[in-house]
């Protein structure tokens, strides 16, 4: 087997005297789309943030096969990783097309950058009815297609997406999905970090839960699908039962 | 008080309107991109009226030797920064933009100045100088300070400018001086007669406006700037470095800045010093923008300038007390509409 | 303390006598007269800016009006210098109560940038109105006499001034140990936590910004009757920085600092001013080259200023953390309401907040009665936080109610909610970090005393501050830290952090405890010795309500829950009936996509 894409050794990451992250390795083959599962506080956002470059960490953290400690988030994005965070981050004073434009900023006087942009148009059509309009006036669905678009626009290697279906009515989390599963198809390797563990199961080849910081479960998705240990995580069943 | 001077008095005050009208643009975009309050903004309005007048002397101006010291500050803390990922192209372009690039305008404006070149090419030899200085600013003094708070940021800004005040003093010497007008022309329109210096200041004022409305509305690399303002971290992850982006709004800072001195410096004598009061009622007009509205910041400078100049006919000597004292009903007004909690985290 | 107290007295008797020493020159004397006048103003701006985060440009402005008061009022009506100090101190510190008014409340730079606009204007104002002796200023001033004594004289003035520079440190020192002091202090800590303790962070700052500005004053009336003549320039803004610079290169958190600052900058000043004009062949002010340099170097490399590194050499280092949180101590009789009184305590009825077109709370009801835990749960983006925020304080509500103690809450502010009997803690631990723990947890009595900033300047309230610190120690102790008063808050471990913001919290004897996330990042012993301790909570017939989301925690603690979901209420009931309701089991994992 080749070398994974993205791969974490003993990963943690602290605020101040707060390990937020403790020691989690994890690694995210080519073409794979592997899920971070675990509730509230876990640690899974952090977690992201620190391979993206935002927060410090410890451990070793390579992506393809380059160590990623004193690179900047803005030269991982160069280096084809990209995060779609909790939050969006949009620019939302700025129009939709704005927004994507500048998605593939590092990338402005490339060939492919019309191409990108009219991938993204045919991929989701719902932000090419709204090109015009200013990002901050999107529905909470909308903003999150327009985050994924935004980073796709990149062309990266690696998607990592955080929480896509935070605060979205269940139809269009369906949408959300449906949409990370067509991405699969192009050959971008997906790091997902859910709530919804029961959709990112469904869709995951490999999958982690965090929990306090640290990894206590992994395997195929299909494995975790099954496990009562997940549901005791996300419910805290075991206390009551034992 | 008869109609002719109250024209006078208005047709002088926009001109200088004008003027702040550029700087506290500047400050808007300084502000909004990199939360430095750029107060040294002052300085280069006073540096590049001073460095044309050198030119126009047929002396280099003292503002070369400040471009190659601070493009040396500016190298080594480059290097420090990156001295972890430092490879050998790091340290070529590093050399290059803060040693090569800084000797080789030194050297064009030494060879140059003697030959008392053109009026138009002296502008050019006097915004060559100071842009750079711009970067190279931004580079040793703001970069490593990118993760502190405004107000650190502001009392770096506070002493940067006394600093480069000092130097200024060193380089130019306590004499002031004021450059050739850039046009003879003048106007008369029955009672309003307009100088060529006043008509060019409006218009060079215009067209960096409408230069600057386009770069942010129709280029990519305006629009990074401005997507940096809005949402620093979004910025950050679609690949719009900081650095990229402060510097840049730091060299726009300084071109505009240098302009704004090297279109007044006909109309009144500028010493090393003057810049400063310049630069902080442009300064006034982005505080009454709150920092980050430019159209509001732009008609305030409008304010400051037909009031400064109605002060200055009817109480010169508190001229500069009332221009100041403009932003004291202003505060008021904001602080009484904003009542709301901020945390500072 | 108590050796920085003896170090102090040391430092201070050294310099006493510098005079008696036998061939000191006078200039010696007028220098050391200096380092004390600027000291002085350093001092002010330990406590505005190191202890209140507010930066001024503009205490030399402060510093030129206690001059010129009293240069005209000794000159032109010919006061006794001794007379004028009172009109002095008074007249500036109601201009600065009024600047505080009109800026203070504003965002950080508003402050800063305006002390600018300030500082030049009062330059161009001394310098160009007659009143003022324009740029030529005022001489003649005399001397100051106190009951027959001079003193003009170099030693005797140096006495005068370092008996008065003696004097502020003390009333600093009494101040920022104080009740009024340690609302300033807890400015650092974030003006949410301070205003849900009852402080009205606003009159904080400003306080800290009049007493900045009296402490210059002082130096400039001293200043006047020193140089006996007086003009606008060492009262400009680049003079304001330079003081800046003596309080952020000595340490701007530290009464220390402000002397050593205040020493070295004004010695090497006087250096600078010889040479520096001879080494480049002209006269100007180029110190102020080294001086803004210095300052961006110092900021860049060691923000925190010399002090501390000095505090090291000398090699005093803070106590070690005490030990481990121990079982909860028996908790004294009910506070507040009777326990088990029927009546809910907190009645929230059909609350609901928008932002913008997001609905984030939609028509939530739910009660908390006295002597009950409940628990508020949900997925992310629920809406927990957001109804924390509204009952608290921190954000206003669109619709319906909240019912407190038969108050009814909606519209009111943090600060005015919490002497009811409201009293919490924050997701994300807000204490004064350099602070003691005891002091943090002072804070949270704060609304259990009433002595003001001149009391405690002249430690008149000790009476006062006993009881205050009483209660914060009972506190303490009952969140099971007694030996952890002495150490400084940002030194303790995280989990032994939220329980002082418990023990902050159980200081103002509420009878409602709202608990943000109480239990993220504990160990699980630590978990444990805090379920322990808000079940004695309960037991003293106060309401806890909390938000968590460790599960574990919640399902073993609490006595009824309510989940929310897309801001509304999912369920409500007894932790075993939620953990089997289907919808709270979709919403935490979600459907099949």
């Amino acid at each position: 087997m080749s070398a994974p894409l993205l791969s974490l050794e003993r990963l943690s990451v602290s605020y101040g005297r707060v390990d937020a992250v403790r020691e989690v390795s994890l690694s995210v083959p080519e073409g794979a789309i592997v899920a971070i599962l675990g509730p509230n506080g876990a640690g899974k956002t952090t977690l992201l943030s620190a391979v993206m470059g935002i927060l410090p960490c410890r451990g070793l953290a390579t992506f393809r096969g380059v160590p990623l400690a004193g690179r900047p988030v803005e030269q991982r994005v160069a280096d084809g990783m990209s995060l779609v965070p909790e939050k969006r981050e949009l620019f939302v004073s700025m129009t939709v097309e704005d927004n994507l434009r500048l998605g593939g900023f590092r990338r402005r006087s490339t060939a492919g950058f019309a191409e990108s942009l009219d991938a993204m148009w045919a991929l989701f059509p719902r932000l090419a009815e709204r090109r015009m309009q200013l990002a901050g006036t999107l529905s909470g669905g909308e903003r999150q297609m327009l985050a994924m678009a935004r980073s796709l626009m990149s062309t990266p290697r690696l998607l990592m997406l955080d929480e896509p279906s935070l605060g979205l009515a269940p139809l269009i989390v369906k949408e959300v999905f449906r949409v990370i599963a067509e991405l699969r198809r192009t050959g971008v390797s997906i790091l997902l970090v859910e709530q919804n563990a029961r959709a990112a199961l469904d869709l995951a080849d490999h999958a982690y839960v965090l929990e306090n910081g640290a990894a206590v479960l992994e395997g195929p998705g299909e494995a975790l699908r099954r496990d009562e240990r997940v549901i005791a995580t996300y419910l805290g069943i075991r206390a009551v039962a034992s | 008080m008869d109609l002719s001077i109250f024209v006078i008095l208005f047709q002088d005050g926009v001109v200088s309107a004008a003027i702040y009208a550029l700087l506290a643009l500047a400050m808007v975009l300084v502000f909004t991109v990199t939360r430095v309050i750029f107060v040294p903004i002052g300085e280069f309005v006073s540096f590049g009226a001073l460095s044309l007048a050198a030119l126009e002397l047929g002396r280099a101006p003292g503002t070369v030797w400040l471009l190659l010291l601070f493009g040396l500050a500016s190298g080594i803390v480059t290097l420090w920064s990156e001295r972890r990922v430092l490879t050998a192209r790091i340290w070529l372009r590093t050399l290059a933009e803060t040693v090569v690039l800084p000797v080789a305008v030194a050297a064009l404006v030494l060879l140059l100045a003697p030959h008392r070149p053109s009026q138009w090419l002296q502008v050019l030899l006097a915004l060559a100088v100071t842009v750079p200085l711009g970067l190279f600013l931004y580079g040793a003094v703001y970069r490593p300070l990118a993760q502190a708070s405004v107000l650190v940021l502001l009392i770096v800004s506070v002493a940067l400018h006394i600093a480069l005040v000092g130097l200024g003093l060193i380089f130019f010497g306590a004499e002031g001086s004021r450059t050739a007008p850039l046009s003879q022309v003048s106007l008369t329109l029955g009672d309003l007669s307009l100088s060529g210096q006043a008509l060019a200041v409006l218009v060079v004022t215009a067209v960096l406006i409408a230069g600057l409305y386009l770069f942010f509305g129709r280029t990519l690399i305006g629009k990074a700037l401005q997507a940096t303002a809005v949402n620093r971290l979004g910025a950050q992850l679609v690949g719009i470095s900081p650095l990229f982006s402060g510097r840049f709004a730091f060299g726009l800072a300084a071109l505009i800045g240098t302009a704004g001195g090297i279109l007044i410096s006909p109309l009144t004598t500028i010493y090393y010093d003057t810049g400063f009061i310049i630069g902080l009622k442009g300064f006034v007009a982005a505080i009454i923008g709150g920092l980050v509205s430019y159209p509001v910041a732009a008609g305030a400078a409008l304010l400051v300038g037909i009031i400064e100049s109605f002060a200055s006919f009817f109480a010169s000597e508190l001229k500069e007390v009332i221009v100041f004292m403009i932003i004291v009903p202003i505060l008021f007004v904001r602080s009484r509409r904003s009542l709301v909690l901020e945390d500072e985290e | 303390m108590r050796s920085t107290q003896v170090a102090a007295l040391l430092a201070f008797a050294l310099a006493a006598l510098l005079p008696m020493l036998p061939g000191v020159p006078a200039y010696w004397l007028t220098l050391g007269s200096l380092i004390g006048l600027s000291a002085m103003v350093a001092l002010g701006i330990v406590v505005l800016t190191g202890v209140a985060g507010v930066v001024s440009f503009g205490q030399a402005m402060f510093v030129g009006f206690g001059a010129y008061t009293t240069a005209i009022l000794t000159t032109r009506y010919g006061w006794p210098p001794l007379a004028t100090l009172p009109v002095a101190v008074l007249l500036t510190g109601l201009l600065a109560w009024g600047i505080g008014a009109i800026t203070l409340r504003l965002k950080g730079h508003y402050l800063p940038v305006a002390t600018i606009a300030w500082n030049i204007s009062f330059f161009y104002l001394t310098g160009g109105l007659d009143a003022f002796g324009r740029f030529d200023g005022i001489s003649g001033i005399p001397p100051i006499t106190i009951a027959g004594l001079s003193f003009a004289g170099g030693a005797s003035f140096y006495l005068l001034t370092l008996a008065i520079l003696a004097l502020m440190v003390v009333a600093t020192a009494n101040l920022l140990d104080s009740r009024a002091g340690r609302a300033i202090r807890a400015l650092r800590g974030g003006v949410l936590a301070a205003e849900s303790f009852g402080i009205d962070t606003g009159r904080a700052r400003i306080l800290a910004f009049v007493y900045a500005a009296v402490l210059a004053a002082i130096s400039g009336w001293l200043y006047a009757h020193f140089q006996r003549a007086i003009n606008p320039t060492p009262f400009s803004v680049t003079v304001s920085i330079d003081y800046l610079l003596m309080a952020v290169a000595g340490g701007v958190g530290q009464i220390g600092g402000a002397l050593v600052g205040a020493g070295l900058v004004t010695l090497v000043r006087d250096k600078l001013q010889d040479v520096l004009p001879a080494l480049l062949g002209t006269a100007g002010n180029f110190e102020s080259i080294v001086f803004g340099f210095a300052l961006i170097l110092i900021l860049q490399f060691a923000p925190e200023g010399l002090w501390p590194h000095l505090r090291r050499w000398v090699g005093r280092r803070p106590e070690a953390p005490a030990g481990s949180p121990v079982a909860a101590a028996p908790s004294p009789p009910p506070a507040g309401a009777p326990a088990g009184a029927p009546a809910p305590l907190l009645s929230v009825v059909h609350l609901r907040k928008t932002f913008g077109g997001l609905v984030a709370v939609d028509d939530l009801t739910f009660r908390v009665g006295a002597g009950e835990i409940v628990g508020l749960i949900g997925p992310n983006g629920a809406g927990k936080s957001t109804s924390f925020n509204l009952i608290t304080g921190m954000l206003p509500a669109n619709g319906g109610s909240i019912g407190f103690r038969g108050e009814e809450l909606r519209g009111w502010p943090a600060r005015r909610i919490a002497p009811l009997g409201l009293a919490r803690t924050f997701q994300h631990v807000k204490l004064v970090d350099g602070m003691s723990v005891l002091d943090n947890v002072a804070i949270g009595a704060h609304l259990h005393g009433r002595a003001g900033p001149v009391a405690g300047a002249l430690r008149l309230d000790r009476a006062e501050e006993a009881r205050l610190f009483a209660r914060a120690r009972a506190a303490l102790a009952r969140v099971g830290l007694p030996g952890a008063g002495d150490t400084v808050a940002g030194e303790l471990p995280l989990g032994q952090q939220r329980l002082v913001e418990i023990a902050r919290a159980l200081a103002l004897e509420p009878a409602l405890l709202l608990l943000d996330e109480p239990a993220a990042g504990l160990r699980h012993a630590e978990k444990q010795a805090l379920a322990g301790l808000l079940r004695a909570v309960r037991a003293s017939g106060v309401g806890v309500l909390l938000v968590e989301h460790d599960m574990d925690f919640v399902m073993e603690l609490t006595d009824r829950l309510v989940v929310m979901n897309f801001g509304a209420e999912l369920a409500q009931g007894r932790p075993a009936e939620i953990q089997a309701n289907p919808a709270v089991v979709e919403a935490y994992l979600g459907s099949a996509a």
